[in-house]
């Protein structure tokens, strides 16, 4: 749902087809006026970017958040755990009462409470959700960096290098990614590059991940090039003399923003779920730092006597990869005119 | 959880160290990691007759009743069901039925089942002074299954197939190439055409009875090595090396019904030649015995509980989602047993890199621990008993009293623990690096439980996973690797071959034992007098004089805090309820496998 090769073909046709349309005082409305006003209508889109928009401040007031609620995200509680089946108490006054099915869900404890060592999990989803984004923005700036750069160059040029870059895209894409990157970051030494630790393995999954998915958007952007250098503008520029740099950069760049947008939009819950699979499968961070896919893993050990602990984590990943993909859909129809009514 | 696929990684053979005779253990460890993954499950009592771990103490549903067909199913295949090419403890449990060896572990659950008594001998083995030589006498009137007599050349057979040459069989460990004397030239059996057993020396069969096995060293703990299913004789003209596994011809009181279908099924039927009165280990219950390999894990926990198969052959206890449904469901919990095998979950705290080669930083380690935690980490109650020493309760010398970091309800001693940081010069603390497998949730989990622990006091921590084919390998198991990677504090589990202290810690504390890879004695302790104290166990024949020993090295490596000890690990096992003479066997540690019967028809 996120490999983003059905391209926009026709939205740099948004600006004027949208002025010969002529929506009312349509003089002054810029392409992204237009399409403001066409996202604001689309309420399933607006959900999700709301949701996006929520979890971004989230995770960004993680340590304040974490602070209001009074719980660090690695400190233990085992008051509230059951010591023979590390299962959440109802009571932790009296473990008579038995186990919470509702995993310890509280005014204290917004999400419940990690079984066995009895850590707070709002607190655990809000700061895996600092890694998550962390990683998957990051990631994808890497991707939109290395994706444009060779699109452009190779739908500008064309020829020997288009030929080349290409046939790169369809070796990158033919990558084992997953094997892969299990391969090294089991090999990842403690320090390196100057960075050590978590940090260093951020870096390593930015580099895996950044690196090896660019060709997805480097496609569209050289498909979106080679059409746009035929257009008439560029014609004209050129036949005013124009060098490349500024046919590139002022007359083709502008008109990929919104593509490059739209489809960064896209990637990133793709990134996200690729994150949550590494740590899921223990190769990515290290604990006790908070990730999703790593409270995943951690929970199937006690999906019996603690459902909430596989429901939450899930959840999160769920919502979170929904609501980037409902809001990129939304940005896409709304500034894909064909989607107009 | 547990570490089944770690024998096959330790198995190596080193030489023996001059003057010392620790080669015969090196196998030893191999088992050790193995038998924590075999706890054993199955068995049962009459409808409501035993109690929620009765089978840890005593037999369930005592019973003399013959007749019925005993169910095993098993998830991943054998090594072989060939008793001379096996190196699961399941299987060398298993293979009893039909294969009888020279002595065997007592009939008796509890401590009294590490105790030997012979099998086919006719008492336990005597040896000359130094113990050097050792003698067998077997049984009068044991049969193959063919009718043919056993003779003293049937077990040599076996013993040289299975460990002399370049093509002895593979899988089992190989303590008689490294212990027995006067057999350096031979080439094992398969070499040439011509008499098999020619320039074996290390073996002397004076006649039809009678064994003599001649030892390079001193090795007073010979005895258990003879009650490795190696010792189950062969019959030199049915065996076909590694197919032999198809059809074993039996010694004992089953023989193979059929062919044995590797990853399929091996069934048993009675052995009509196999003498009760020379047995008493194997009452021979059901009249059939089948087993059906390849179900999925899952699968076997289910049909264990809905009654549709008896046993769980490889014996580790069901697993974590059935696990957390039996402890919590109180009206199976009284089906539900819950022994302690003999598996030491533990941290090796380094000694040789900085700050904690000074003892008094890992003494601070080891007082700051906050056990209590631990344990939970490791499954609370049922997942282990909090360990304050080394040597597992079941092992001869173990001393429970040993306990030199007490703490308040076991969470740390944190004054005791900042004084020593005074001590060692760090009274901030200082920081390290804790090592982990990353596809086990519980040692990850006892790893932040630790660390948690340790941050009270100043001593931060960093974790670093690995993946768990390789760790006891090339990470825990290179002291490079531990030095470059600041690896101060590891996690580890460790169990015995042998229940004997020599077998359990002489692999992870003895000096002498560290190697370059597949290192097991992570803490890289080497201490002159702990190494003396293991030299001078193998010279002593009397087992309370070694056990003795053994607890003073248990306490010396405390003092030393080389070891972090967490738990001795429990299993969880459903025993069915109309499985008869269940009980935890603890030099299996899983069910004794030839008690049970069953009453279902």
């Amino acid at each position: 749902m996120t490999t983003p090769l059905d391209a926009p073909e026709s939205s740099q046709n948004a600006a004027p087809e949208s002025l010969a349309s002529g929506t009312r005082g349509a003089a002054g409305r810029s392409l992204r006026q237009i399409a403001w006003q066409r996202f604001r209508r689309d309420r399933v889109g607006m959900a999700g970017g709301v949701v996006v928009v929520l979890l971004i401040l989230a995770a960004l007031f993680a340590p304040l958040l974490t602070a209001w609620f009074g719980y660090p995200p690695n400190q233990f509680d085992q008051e509230l755990i059951d010591p023979l089946t590390g299962g959440v108490l109802q009571d932790p006054d009296q473990p008579a009462l038995g186990l919470d099915p509702w995993g310890g869900i509280s005014t204290q404890h917004l999400l419940g409470v990690e079984p066995v060592n009895g850590r707070d999990l709002f607190s655990r989803i809000v700061h895996g959700a600092r890694t998550s984004l962390l990683v998957a923005t990051i990631a994808t700036l890497v991707c939109v960096a290395i994706g444009t750069v060779l699109g452009v160059v190779a739908g500008y040029f064309g020829g020997w290098i288009d030929t080349a870059i290409s046939r790169a895209m369809d070796i990158f894409l033919a990558f084992p990614l997953l094997l892969f990157a299990i391969a090294l970051v089991g090999v990842i030494p403690d320090g390196a590059f100057g960075l050590q630790g978590n940090d260093l393995r951020i870096g390593v999954l930015v580099f895996i991940i950044g690196f090896f998915n660019w060709p997805y958007i480097g496609r569209i952007v050289r498909g979106q090039t080679l059409t746009l250098r035929e257009r008439e503008f560029v014609e004209a520029s050129r036949s005013l003399g124009a060098g490349s740099a500024h046919i590139v950069f002022r007359e083709i760049l502008p008109n990929l923003v919104t593509p490059i947008l739209v489809y960064s939009t896209l990637l990133i819950p793709t990134n996200i779920l690729f994150e949550a699979a590494l740590s899921f499968l223990g190769v990515g961070i290290n604990p006790p730092m908070a990730t999703w896919g790593g409270m995943l893993e951690n929970a199937l050990r006690f999906y019996t006597t603690s459902p909430h602990f596989v429901i939450v984590p899930g959840l999160a990943i769920f919502l979170t990869v929904l609501a980037f993909n409902l809001f990129g859909d939304g940005l896409r129809d709304a500034f894909d005119p064909r989607s107009s009514d | 959880m547990s570490t089944h696929h770690v024998t096959r990684a330790l198995p190596r053979r080193t030489d023996p160290p001059a003057g010392r005779a620790s080669a015969p253990l090196a196998a030893a460890s191999a088992l050790v990691v193995l038998l924590s993954a075999c706890g054993g499950d199955n068995s049962g009592n009459q409808e409501g007759e035993g109690e929620f771990n009765d089978g840890e103490s005593a037999v369930v549903n005592p019973s003399d009743e013959r007749g019925g067909t005993l169910r095993y199913a098993l998830a991943a295949d054998f090594d072989s069901p060939d008793p001379g090419n096996t190196y699961y403890a399941f299987s060398w449990n298993f293979s009893r039925y039909y294969a009888r060896t020279l002595l065997s572990y007592d009939q008796e659950p509890g401590e009294e089942g590490t105790e030997l008594v012979p099998d086919m001998a006719e008492e336990l083995p005597e040896s000359d002074d130094d113990s050097t030589e050792w003698t067998v006498r077997l049984k009068d009137g044991l049969r193959f299954e063919d009718g043919s007599r056993i003779t003293s050349e049937d077990v040599k057979y076996a013993i040289a197939r299975s460990n002399f040459g370049d093509q002895a069989l593979p899988n089992g460990p190989k303590y008689f190439a490294d212990l027995l004397a006067d057999s350096d030239g031979y080439e094992g059996p398969y070499a040439d055409e011509g008499d098999p057993l020619e320039g074996f020396g290390g073996i002397e069969t004076p006649d039809d009875r009678t064994l003599v096995f001649h030892l390079d060293e001193p090795f007073s703990e010979f005895p258990y090595v003879l009650i490795q299913p190696q010792t189950a004789p062969v019959p030199a003209d049915a065996d076909q090396g590694e197919q032999y596994q198809n059809r074993v011809v039996s010694s004992g009181p089953y023989k193979f019904a059929e062919d044995y279908r590797p990853g399929v099924a091996l069934d048993l039927e009675r052995n009509q030649e196999w003498d009760a009165e020379t047995d008493d280990l194997r009452p021979a219950l059901p009249d059939r015995v089948e087993l059906e390999i390849g179900v999925e894990q899952n699968e076997i926990d289910q049909r264990l509980v809905n009654g549709g198969v008896d046993v769980d052959l490889a014996g580790a206890g069901v697993g974590p989602a059935m696990k957390g449904t039996l402890i919590t469901d109180e009206s199976r919990r009284p089906d539900v047993d819950n022994p302690q095998t003999s598996t030491l979950r533990y941290f090796n705290v380094n000694t040789v890199m900085e700050p904690l080669d000074d003892a008094a930083c890992r003494e601070a380690v080891l007082h700051a621990a906050d056990r209590d935690a631990l344990q939970r980490a490791w499954g609370g109650d049922t997942g282990g008993d909090i360990a304050t020493q080394i040597m597992p309760p079941s092992l001869p010398g173990s001393d429970q009293s040993i306990d030199p970091y007490p703490s308040q309800d076991n969470t740390g001693d944190l004054e005791a623990a900042r004084e020593k940081l005074q001590e060692c010069g760090r009274p901030d603390g200082f920081s390290t690096t804790i090592g982990t497998r990353s596809d086990r949730p519980a040692d990850v989990s006892t790893a932040e439980a630790l660390q948690q622990s340790l941050s009270r006091v100043g001593i931060e921590t960093e974790i670093q996973q690995y993946p768990s084919d390789s760790y006891t390998n090339t990470q825990a198991g290179s002291p490079d690797f531990v030095q470059n990677n600041d690896l101060g504090l590891t996690v580890y589990g460790w169990a015995p071959d042998w229940a004997g202290g020599y077998g359990f810690m002489s692999k992870i504390l003895d000096g002498d034992a560290i190697q370059q890879a597949g290192n097991s004695n992570v803490s890289e302790l080497d201490d002159p007098q702990i190494n003396d104290w293991f030299d001078e166990a193998q010279t002593i024949a009397d087992p309370d004089e070694r056990a003795s020993i053994y607890a003073q090295i248990d306490e010396r490596a405390m003092e030393q805090a080389a070891i972090l000890p967490v738990i001795f690990e429990r299993t969880v096992m459903y025993r069915p309820p109309h499985l008869t003479n269940v009980y935890y066997h603890a030099g299996y540690s899983m069910y004794d496998y030839m008690a049970l019967g069953t009453t279902r028809e």
